[in-house]
């Protein structure tokens, strides 16, 4: 229903402030209803004749759909109308409500604001053109910024500085929603870095500052301008954004950064601004990090932040810290104690980057001591930053396949006390590298199973759900590592202890397939006494992986396995995995049903019939040589790559066999052969079949049971492998690195030794050899995907830059609006170039200045005849040279 | 740039929100929420600057500073100057100062268009524009002066008081 608004309300109109104060006096809870019967109000207001009456409405409607998200779009139409209005009030208010709502791309009737835009942008009133320059910048869109070129571009030489400044701000706007735009209004923009008013340099060289953000090499042939503000300027603002510019330019060009090293150094000796000073640290630490004598200067100011009361200044300095670290080490290692220092500050920020700086120090020569300060710290901390801690210590010491670790066993027993500290939240972390080790480090696995039983047979830890990972994890490498085990036994009261009720289901049933491990085991020990072949097989096993005396300790205490014991053993597992069969989880479920169905087996066998005994364990051997083979079967971390390292058996061509396939299934020959295909398929297959088969273990034959349970363990494969495969690796092929693999080992301690005679140098107290960490050499860690460069606006505009800085029409990206306006911009650009040139040469005091400028405009036309399209590169290192001399 | 400057109480209640990329009113508001959770759980007497990757993408931090029930905040990214954003927050204070003579939270509330015409002659599209606050207050005393002449018949009840 349309009301037209009376006079009365007019009249009795509520204003802002009317509605600001009833806001305030409205009881908490009943805000909406007001903003809505004020919604209702506005929406009858709005649509009146009279300015007054609707530039309070719409002034009214922007404050509530800014401050309490009152939806305004319906109202665009009323902002436009209002923008024509002559009293700058209300246009001010027109201009508020359509920067503050409009979205510049859904928003239709901006189109026809360009009008009233352009009409406003060239006003006799400065404000009236500042207030259109900020609404442009905020609703920018394409079509806008095509529109309202010219008249930007006229604004770029006003002769008020109050309105120049703007336009320089609002131009980059402009650049990035029509790049065409550039070609029209880059060589103002330049000029203007001669300006002598600091706001227009300020926001000229800010512009600068953003544009050379994305892509800054087009701007290389401005280094001499920058150069000069860079001497002469004493403005802070100024110098800050040039310096952040000259940080960009600089790594592009080395004779550049021998260039202003020294002047930056200068500012930073001479200024009291800290901004500045540390502006220019940030710019020397990472763009300049060649240059010992500034990076020493610069360390020097950063210790001095570092010593500051002010928080801030300590944070900015640690983090310039960081920066430095990447680059000069002994700059932290200088500051050792500050950094330490500030692990204890209340401030959770600066507390963060001296964690992130203590752990650039860690070598393997300091991890163990670092470690044990950080974990007391952590202890200390408050749960936010003792995790912050963990995490922190775990990714460190895992880098590079444990790069830093030396003595595992302490590593192990490390893993196991973070475990165990109450605010620990990283127990997937910590699960995933038990793991990692187990099977990576096998000199490691016995302290391992030592730590994992600890952590297994502690029945206060099954109550702490953030560590059920890790129990799952020390659950895992107790059982795959029984045989190191002192008293398989106990572990086995441990997997099956009534707590572990409490466990999630996902890690109970690791815990069952554990036990299911440990039987067996036990089982192969127990038939041993009478079947020598198993035991046999496995005590070669043992003593072969360890010379240890543990071992020897572990595997006598086994020989005195009676059959009594060995009953008891069956029974504790019956009783408590009996009701376990009926759970409703499938997978405890299934694996109880597994080890159930075993004992059955067993019982029947060998204590089945009294009389048949000895025929009876025979069988029983065999069964459980099977299942005992499977699972003493080592595995190994899985490649990403494992698939590819499948050999490719002789006599099959793959590529030429393939082509034909292509050939074939491609369907365009007329004569299809599906006996032919079927060769080939056959072929393939077989080739598949036999890699398969040598791939495998050489001494083991597959059997069918140890298929089978391999395929079980690939189920579950989230604890055998490592973190990093975990999800991305196709099982389909069995690991083609094998750990034990002789070369790969041999390579290994090859680059070992070579590495201990340059430790032991430096350390003569090391006696012991790390061991051997297996790696599988290419594949795993990450792909470093090459950076996506960006495409998109910023790469249009540098186009453009390029174009005009190197007065190349060659690289012209065509567009068709373009061409509507090539005439005109033609003639423009003749015009500003030869603008450009003569102010050059009135700037040039010296021969090799005007040189510069002829080089300048020389050297890349002779190159652009050269290139086709975008390969600019060689053509702008060659731009600056002169000026670098 | 200057990806935003908001002003709010300590309540975390807005009184300004200005951000110099188009975002929907909600998320403005979503963002403004979270920018208040992340202040109110830090102590007195720490450093100024909140890394805010999670909220506006990477290496944006913000600056922030209380002043009396106010919390002023500058949402910035690698090519402003961290302590130079702290001056500048100064500069806005101070201009606000001069503007209402003793500024308070009311000030800010019932000058809503005013705050954003002060804050537009310091920041324009997020670029840095005027750090000087007495030239501010010249060129804001000179609007409102400008607009008092022409509007000089007409109740303006809602110019700067």
């Amino acid at each position: 229903m349309a009301v037209v608004p009376s006079l009365m309300d007019s009249l009795f109109q509520r204003s802002i402030d009317d509605v600001i104060k009833g806001l305030r006096l409205c009881p908490p809870g009943t805000e909406s209803i007001f903003i809505s019967k004020s919604l209702d109000e506005i929406r009858r207001e709005i649509k009146s004749t009279d300015p007054q009456t609707k530039a309070t409405a719409l002034h009214k409607l922007t404050y509530l759909h800014s401050l309490h998200s009152a939806e305004m779009s319906w109202a665009a139409f009323h902002s436009v109308e209002l923008s024509s209005s002559a009293a700058h009030s209300y246009k001010r208010v027109a201009f508020l409500s359509a920067s503050l709502s409009f979205n510049p791309s859904t928003t239709q009737v901006i189109l026809l604001l360009t009008h009233q835009l352009r009409k406003d942008l060239s006003s006799a009133n400065p404000h009236d053109v500042s207030l259109a320059l900020s609404t442009l910048s905020a609703i920018c869109n394409p079509d806008l910024a095509r529109d309202l070129t010219p008249d930007v571009f006229a604004l770029l030489a006003s002769g008020k500085p109050f309105v120049r400044k703007k336009a320089i701000a609002a131009v980059l706007r402009v650049f990035e929603q029509y790049p065409d735009a550039v070609r029209v209004c880059f060589k103002r923009v330049v000029e203007n870095l001669e300006s002598d008013d600091m706001g227009i340099l300020s926001a000229v060289v800010g512009l600068f500052c953003e544009l050379t953000e994305k892509e800054p090499r087009s701007y290389l042939p401005l280094a001499p301008e920058f150069y000069k503000i860079l001497v002469d300027c004493r403005n802070n603002w100024v110098l800050i954004k040039v310096i952040k510019i000259f940080a960009k330019l600089a790594p592009l060009e080395p004779r550049l950064g021998k260039r202003v090293v020294e002047p930056i150094c200068d500012h930073m000796a001479r200024t009291g601004a800290k901004s500045l000073a540390f502006e220019c640290v940030r710019m020397i630490v990472t763009s300049l990090s060649e240059y010992d004598s500034a990076v020493k200067l610069a360390v020097a100011k950063l210790r001095e932040f570092l010593l500051e009361d002010d928080p801030n200044l300590k944070y900015l300095g640690l983090q310039g810290l960081t920066i430095v670290s990447k680059t000069n080490m002994w700059a932290v290692l200088e500051n050792k104690e500050l950094v330490v220092k500030a692990l204890s500050d209340v401030d959770v920020n600066i507390k963060v980057e001296a964690l992130r700086l203590v752990m650039c120090m860690v070598s393997e020569d300091n991890v163990m001591e670092i470690s044990r300060i950080l974990i007391s710290q952590a202890l200390k901390s408050d749960p936010e930053f003792c995790n912050e801690i963990l995490g922190h210590v775990l990714l460190t010491c895992s880098r590079n396949f444990y790069e830093v670790v030396f003595d595992f066993d302490w590593y192990v027993s490390f893993l196991g006390e973070m475990a165990r500290i109450p605010h620990c939240r990283k127990g997937n972390e910590i699960e995933n590298q038990l793991v990692d080790i187990g099977m990576r480090v096998k000199d490691a696995r016995v302290q391992l199973v030592h730590i994992a039983r600890e952590l297994v047979i502690d029945p206060a830890l099954l109550g702490n759900s953030f560590i059920h990972g890790v129990l799952g994890a020390a659950a895992w490498v107790s059982g795959e590592y029984i045989e190191l085990s002192r008293n398989p036994f106990e572990i086995m009261e441990a997997l099956l202890q009534p707590r572990t009720s409490l466990l999630t289901p996902s890690v109970r049933a690791v815990y069952i397939q554990s036990a299911f491990k440990v039987l067996t085991f036990c089982l192969s020990l127990y038939l041993k006494l009478s079947v020598d072949t198993v035991a046999s097989q496995l005590l070669s096993d043992t003593e072969l992986d360890n010379g240890n005396g543990n071992v020897v300790v572990a595997s006598s205490s086994m020989h005195r396995f009676t059959k009594e014991s060995f009953v008891n053993l069956m029974n504790l597992v019956e009783t408590n995995l009996g009701p376990l069969a009926g759970s409703n989880e499938v997978e405890v479920q299934e694996r109880a049903s597994n080890v159930l169905g075993l004992i059955k087996l067993i019982k029947l066998i060998v204590f089945g019939s009294e009389g048949d005994n000895v025929k009876g364990e025979v069988e029983a051997s065999e069964m459980v040589k099977l299942i005992f083979d499977a699972f003493s079967e080592d595995l190994g971390p899985v490649s990403v790559n494992a698939q590819e390292r499948v050999p490719i058996p002789d006599g099959l061509v793959l590529k030429e066999n393939l082509g034909d396939l292509d050939d074939i299934c491609g369907g365009d020959t007329e004569f299809s052969l599906p006996s032919s295909f079927s060769i080939v398929k056959l072929q393939k297959m077989d080739a598949a079949g036999t890699s398969d088969c040598t791939s495998k273990e050489e001494s083991e034959t597959l059997t069918e049971s140890t298929s089978l349970l391999a395929e079980h363990r690939k189920r579950h494969g989230l604890y055998y492998l490592s973190s990093e495969n975990a999800g991305t690796v196709s099982n389909d092929y069995p690991p083609a690195i094998d750990p034990k693999d002789k070369d790969a080992d041999e390579a290994e301690d090859l680059a070992r030794l070579t590495e201990e005679s340059l430790v032991i140098k430096k350390k003569p107290n090391q006696a012991r050899i790390r061991p051997v960490v297996v790696k599988l050499d290419d594949g795993e860690g990450f792909n470093v995907s090459a950076k996506k460069r960006e495409v998109e606006g910023g790469d249009l505009i540098s186009g453009a830059v390029q174009e005009v800085l190197l007065g190349n029409e060659a690289t012209a990206t065509s567009s068709s609006s373009r061409k509507r306006e090539s005439s005109k911009k033609s003639r423009e650009r003749n015009k500003q170039q030869h603008g450009h040139g003569k102010e050059r040469k009135s700037q040039s005091t010296g021969k090799d200045k005007e040189h510069d400028g002829q080089g300048q405009r020389e050297k890349p036309k002779r190159k652009s005849r050269q290139r086709g399209d975008g390969g600019a590169l060689p053509a702008q290192s060659s731009v600056i040279p002169d000026f670098l001399l | 740039m200057i990806r935003g400057v908001i002003i709010m109480n300590d309540q975390g209640k807005p009184r300004l929100i200005k951000f110099y990329e188009f975002q929907p009113v909600e998320k403005q508001h979503e963002l403004v929420r979270s920018i208040y959770r992340i202040l109110c759980s830090r102590a007195e007497n720490v450093s100024n600057f909140v890394k805010v990757d999670s909220l506006f993408g990477p290496d944006v931090r913000l600056v922030y500073k209380t002043f009396a029930t106010l919390y002023f905040v500058f949402v910035f990214d690698n090519s402003e100057n961290e302590l130079a954003m702290l001056d500048l927050m100064q500069v806005f204070v101070e201009t606000l100062d001069k503007c209402f003579s003793n500024v308070c939270e009311l000030d800010v509330v019932f000058n809503f268009s005013k705050v954003h015409t002060i804050l537009d002659e310091i920041i324009l599209g997020g670029q840095v524009l005027e750090t000087s606050s007495s030239e501010v207050v010249k060129a804001v005393e000179e609007i409102s002066k400008m607009e008092r002449n022409a509007n000089s018949i007409l109740p303006a009840s809602w110019q700067g008081r």
